[in-house]
This record gives C-alpha cells, sequence and structure tokens, in this order.
C-alpha cells in the first residue's frame, strides 16, 4: 500500500493534511504594491538615465508617472497593516536580517525624494534641491525593484524561499517591463519601448525558468487562481511585447495597447507570485516532501 | 551542549542562563490542562468552538489564541516494537496507538520571526526566549510566514474597546490586527515562577528549566524507551546543528515530526538571506545595465 502524506486515518504521514507553515496574512495591497512599486523603480532608473541623455521627454514621462507610483505604494503598505496607526514604527529600527525593513528604509528615500522632485519641477523652483532630489531617486530605483524579491523569498513559505535565486530577478524584469510600458503608454520613444519589450521577454523567461527549477513545488504556478494569474500574465506580456516590436515605433495606438499589455501582464504576474505562495503554504506536501529529500542527502553525505 | 540564543550576548552580565521546555510526548496523556492554563493566565481570547472531526483535537494548530495545541494521533502501530501481536475478533493483528503531544512556539536559538520583524517588536529576552511587545507591534505580518512551523498568528478578533482605533478611515481597522505567540510565560519568569502550561501538566509531559539540564535529561529518557524498544521514539530540535541552531522547546516524539504537523528539517529563513542580498543586488545592477543599453538607439 503506497501512503500518501494527505492520506487521513490511521495510516497518515501529515497530521490530518493540515498546512505546516502558516499562509501570509497579506491582502491584495501588497501584490499591487509590488507592482506599483516596480513601475517606481523602473522609472527612477530610466528618469536618470534619460537626464544624462538630455531625453527631456522621457524625463518628465517618467518623473509624473514614477511620483505617482511612489505616492501610492506607502499607502498600500500602511494600509495592509493590522495597525495603520503604528506605520511609524518601522521607523524605530534598521535591520538588515529583515527585507521589509531595508526595504521601508528604501522606500521612505525613493518616495520622498520622488514626490518632492515632482513637486519642485511642477512649481519651478529650487533647481539645485530637486538636482539631489532626482539623483537620490535615480540610486534608491532599482534596489526599490528588486528588494521584494528578496522580501518574499526571506519566508518559510516552499514556492518564495525555493526560488530564492530567481525572486529578485522576475521583479527587477518585471519593473523593467512595467516602467518602460508606463512611459509607452503616455508618450512613447525608444528607450521606453525597448525597456518595456525586453523587461517582458526577461520576465517571461525568468518565470519559465523558475517554474521548471522549483519541480514539485512549482507546480503550484499551474493551478488555481496563481495558475489564472500565470496565464493571464503570459498571454499580456508576450502579446504586448510582440506588438511593441512590430508597430511599436510606428504607431502610436499599437505603443499605447502594447504599453497596456504589459502593463497588465506585470500586474498579474505578481499576484500570480502572490498566490502560488498561499497555495503552497496550504498543502503540507510542499513543505514536507523538499525537507524530507534534504534530510535524505545529508544522511547519504554523512 | 550549551547553545547560545541569537542576540543573549547584548545583555551583557545581565544575561540569565537560558531556559526552555522539554516536552516528553512519551507521557503526555492528551488532557489539555496545558492549553487552558495557558489560555488562563495569559487572557487569550475565545476563537470559535468548533469540532473539528480530527480526533480529540478540537483546537487545531498553534495561532494567534492558542499558543499551546495538543495534537492526538491515532495509528495502526504497536507502541513498542515487540508489540506486533495483538489479536483482532477475526485473529488479524491490529495493533493500536494514540499518540499526543503538546505543541508550543519553539524559542528558536535563530528565530526566523525574530530576524524579519521591521519594528523592533519581537525581541530576545534575557532567558533566551522570543517574545512579541504587543504595543510595538503594527501588524505587518511579516513574522507570520518566516516562522518554519507555522506559529504566529495575526488576531483576527476585535479590538477592545479601550484599544479604539483612530477616526480615520484609513487607519481605523475594527481587528486587534496584531500577531501575538507564547511568551513562554515572560511575566512569570520575571517573577521566578515557571510557565503557566508546564505548572498545568499533571504527567510532567512539559518540563521547564535550564536548557542544558533539560537536554541532559531528554538524553537519559531517549535512551530509556530505547532500552524498552519504544517504536520511533526520538528527539526533535535537540541538536544545535538543525536548521534553526536548535530549539528552546525541544520535544520527544514517538513517530516522525510530519506526522504530528511539525517540519522534518526546518530551516530559519535568514540562513540564506546573505546569499539572496548578494542576488538581489546583482539583479538590482542588472537593471541599471539593461535600463542604459535601452538607450542605445536613439529616443525614437
Amino acid at each position: 500500500m503506497t501512503r500518501s502524506i494527505t492520506d487521513v486515518g490511521t495510516s497518515m504521514q501529515s497530521y490530518y493534511g493540515r498546512p505546516i507553515v502558516k499562509e501570509p496574512v497579506w491582502k491584495g495591497e501588497i501584490p499591487t504594491y509590488f507592482f506599483t512599486g516596480g513601475i517606481a523603480g523602473g522609472s527612477a532608473v530610466l528618469h536618470g538615465l534619460a537626464r544624462v541623455t538630455g531625453n527631456d521627454r522621457l524625463a518628465r514621462t517618467t518623473l509624473v508617472v514614477g511620483a505617482a507610483a511612489e505616492a501610492v505604494s506607502p499607502l498600500l503598505l500602511i494600509s495592509d497593516l493590522g495597525r495603520p496607526e503604528r506605520f511609524l514604527n518601522m521607523l524605530r529600527v534598521f535591520k538588515v536580517t529583515s527585507p521589509m525593513s531595508v526595504g521601508t528604509w528604501i522606500l521612505v528615500a525613493s518616495s520622498s525624494s520622488a514626490t518632492g522632485a515632482a513637486a519642485l519641477e511642477a512649481f519651478g523652483v529650487l533647481r539645485p534641491l530637486k538636482w539631489l532630489a532626482e539623483l537620490t531617486w535615480f540610486t534608491t530605483g532599482a534596489p526599490l525593484a528588486t528588494y521584494t524579491g528578496a522580501l518574499v523569498a526571506n519566508t518559510a513559505i516552499p514556492v518564495w524561499s525555493e526560488a530564492r535565486a530567481e525572486l529578485p530577478w522576475v521583479f527587477g524584469a518585471g519593473a523593467c517591463a512595467s516602467a518602460g510600458a508606463a512611459a509607452t503608454l503616455f508618450a512613447p520613444g525608444g528607450p521606453a519601448r525597448r525597456a518595456a519589450i525586453a523587461g517582458a521577454v526577461a520576465e517571461l523567461g525568468l518565470m519559465q525558468a523558475m517554474e521548471k527549477r522549483l519541480g514539485l513545488v512549482g507546480e503550484v504556478y499551474k493551478q488555481g487562481e496563481s495558475g489564472r494569474f500565470a496565464r493571464i500574465s503570459k498571454a499580456c506580456t508576450a502579446a504586448g511585447a510582440g506588438l511593441l516590436a512590430w508597430r511599436g515605433r510606428e504607431s502610436r495606438a499599437a505603443a499605447a495597447a502594447g504599453g497596456a499589455l504589459v502593463l497588465a501582464g506585470s500586474l498579474a504576474l505578481r499576484w500570480s507570485v502572490f498566490k502560488a505562495g498561499f497555495q503552497s503554504a496550504r498543502d503540507p506536501r510542499y513543505t514536507v516532501e523538499p525537507q524530507k529529500e534534504r534530510l535524505q542527502q545529508k544522511g547519504e553525505s554523512a | 551542549m550549551s547553545t547560545l540564543a541569537d542576540g543573549i550576548e547584548t545583555y551583557g552580565s545581565e544575561a540569565k542562563p537560558r531556559l526552555g521546555f522539554f516536552t516528553d510526548t512519551s507521557v503526555c496523556i492528551g488532557c489539555k490542562a496545558c492549553e487552558v492554563a495557558c489560555k488562563e493566565w495569559n487572557v487569550l481570547p475565545e476563537d470559535g468552538l468548533d469540532w473539528t472531526g480530527q480526533s480529540y483535537d478540537n483546537t487545531g494548530e498553534l495561532g494567534a489564541n492558542s499558543w499551546r495545541h495538543v495534537a492526538f494521533v491515532e495509528q495502526n502501530k504497536p507502541l513498542k516494537v515487540d508489540d506486533g501481536d495483538f489479536a483482532s475478533a477475526d485473529g488479524e493483528p491490529e495493533p493500536l496507538r494514540w499518540l499526543m503531544e503538546s505543541d508550543v512556539c519553539k524559542h528558536c536559538t535563530h528565530a526566523g520571526c525574530l530576524d524579519v520583524c521591521p519594528t523592533g517588536s519581537l525581541f530576545r529576552t534575557e532567558f533566551g526566549t522570543v517574545v512579541i511587545q504587543e504595543d510595538i507591534c503594527n501588524g505587518c505580518g511579516y513574522c507570520v510566514p518566516a516562522c518554519p512551523f507555522g506559529v504566529l498568528d495575526k488576531r483576527h478578533l476585535p479590538r477592545k474597546p479601550e484599544d479604539a482605533p483612530l477616526a480615520l478611515p484609513l487607519l481605523g481597522k475594527q481587528e486587534d490586527g496584531r500577531v501575538w505567540k507564547c511568551t513562554l510565560c515572560y511575566d512569570r519568569l520575571k517573577g521566578g515562577h515557571e510557565p503557566a502550561c508546564a505548572k498545568a501538566c499533571p504527567t510532567d509531559s512539559i518540563q521547564f528549566g535550564e536548557l542544558d539540564e533539560l537536554r541532559e535529561r531528554a538524553d537519559k529518557r531517549l535512551a530509556k524507551l530505547e532500552a524498552e524498544r519504544w517504536n520511533g521514539a526520538q528527539l526533535y530540535g535537540h541538536d544545535a546543528r538543525d536548521g534553526v541552531g536548535g530549539f528552546g522547546a525541544f520535544f520527544l516524539l514517538l513517530d516522525e515530526p510530519q506526522v504530528y504537523g511539525l517540519p522534518p528539517d526546518p530551516v530559519v529563513p535568514t540562513k540564506h538571506l546573505p546569499r539572496l542580498w548578494r542576488t538581489t543586488a546583482l539583479a538590482a545592477a542588472t537593471m541599471l545595465v539593461g535600463l542604459a543599453a535601452a538607450f542605445v538607439g536613439g529616443p525614437e
């Protein structure tokens, strides 16, 4: 008789099929923040590069888009707290062992510099201070876009923890795709379009590689809500990137449609990763099987 | 072998010997006095009276409002290796044993919850235990998935009247919203008393004391059970070389950990964090280079 871990009865190999690790308590604000934070981080880098290359149109667009994303992001995070009125407690400490602590400080710097620079630009005052804010924003961009990968990977959730080699890359690629796509949507141009296409292709490739390498645990990306978001993400991202590459340069409408599709794909990707975490926590197999394998390997090498 | 809990060195000369639990499940009778005593002493709210249909376990799991949880496992296995020949009515052998285990926060040497807490609400006490300061916790929830044992959870029950939400719509929430877990009765330890669960345990299945001494006691107990050929007797969380550096509250089990709903090889997530930060830095740098490359080829 073969025994499955989820068998119930006197021969069960799990505790009534109950989960071992807890599902996260995070709500929809969190994957939405992963998306807006990605737009913000990618926009910060695009903005800095646009300033350096004298591409004023792109600089202005990315500043407006980025500042909007930077303004929304902290609100999403605060709204998800169990005790939102205590959000300032995040700033009591700085802990390198907590990606959330590190990320909070990155976001404080990033959000205040982006919104500050946008305000100074709108009012056309305090030029040197605006440059300083823009420089600060540029340096925080890439860390803001990628730390979220470290945040979810630094947990006991099987599908996140086991993907620690890929998740920062996935989130970084998603940031390039969505920031490029957002800029393309409002003001089409070469650099933003190429960023969106390259980011989208990297996103698709990385997700594929991650699912494959995860093995047993990776199957949650094919199941339930996570699977549905993954399929939406792949379809939108591929269609958007294809449209941008095909007609994005010639047609304003194609650029806007392609940008919107890549954005939708990137949002769905964050939701897919988010839901996958819950699904992998729910089934004790995903916690137990990799650990048993690890013990076996340790036993063999000892 | 003595292991110092992470962070205890910050206490200097004020550090106390590390305290913990040795839960010997071979003498647990499933009376749940530990669950009741814990609820009473720590004023934990009632969170639903449900029948699970899972043996005598109607608590289900550890969480914000259950800091001790007695697991009940009914098994077709003999209690001792040699007891194979119970005879049932039709002559078939029918061994049966009933495993009971009082689960609790492990107070890990390397504690994932404590590592990831972004407010400093979770801290290491002078006794080497891990405690949440409820006046600091802002309910970010990061510690919940960071625990390899699923011990911590957010309390979804309504706030108490004296803890009224602020008037602003974004800042006002109806539920408690903070994360709660076993404190190893920090208040009782401060007063020189043993934790409520250990005090109430009628069979000394829950033993409280200095960790070094508990470890020695557990070794002797295991040797005795092995000599008596108990089926599957093993220590869990006893080895300081495991993925969390050993537990402050460890166990003697009579089957594999997963049978009790415990992970067979728990690892603190932050063990991989140095490499994870390097991966993140590399991804961030690549992002910069990649986006710079997007500017090659001109503005159109």
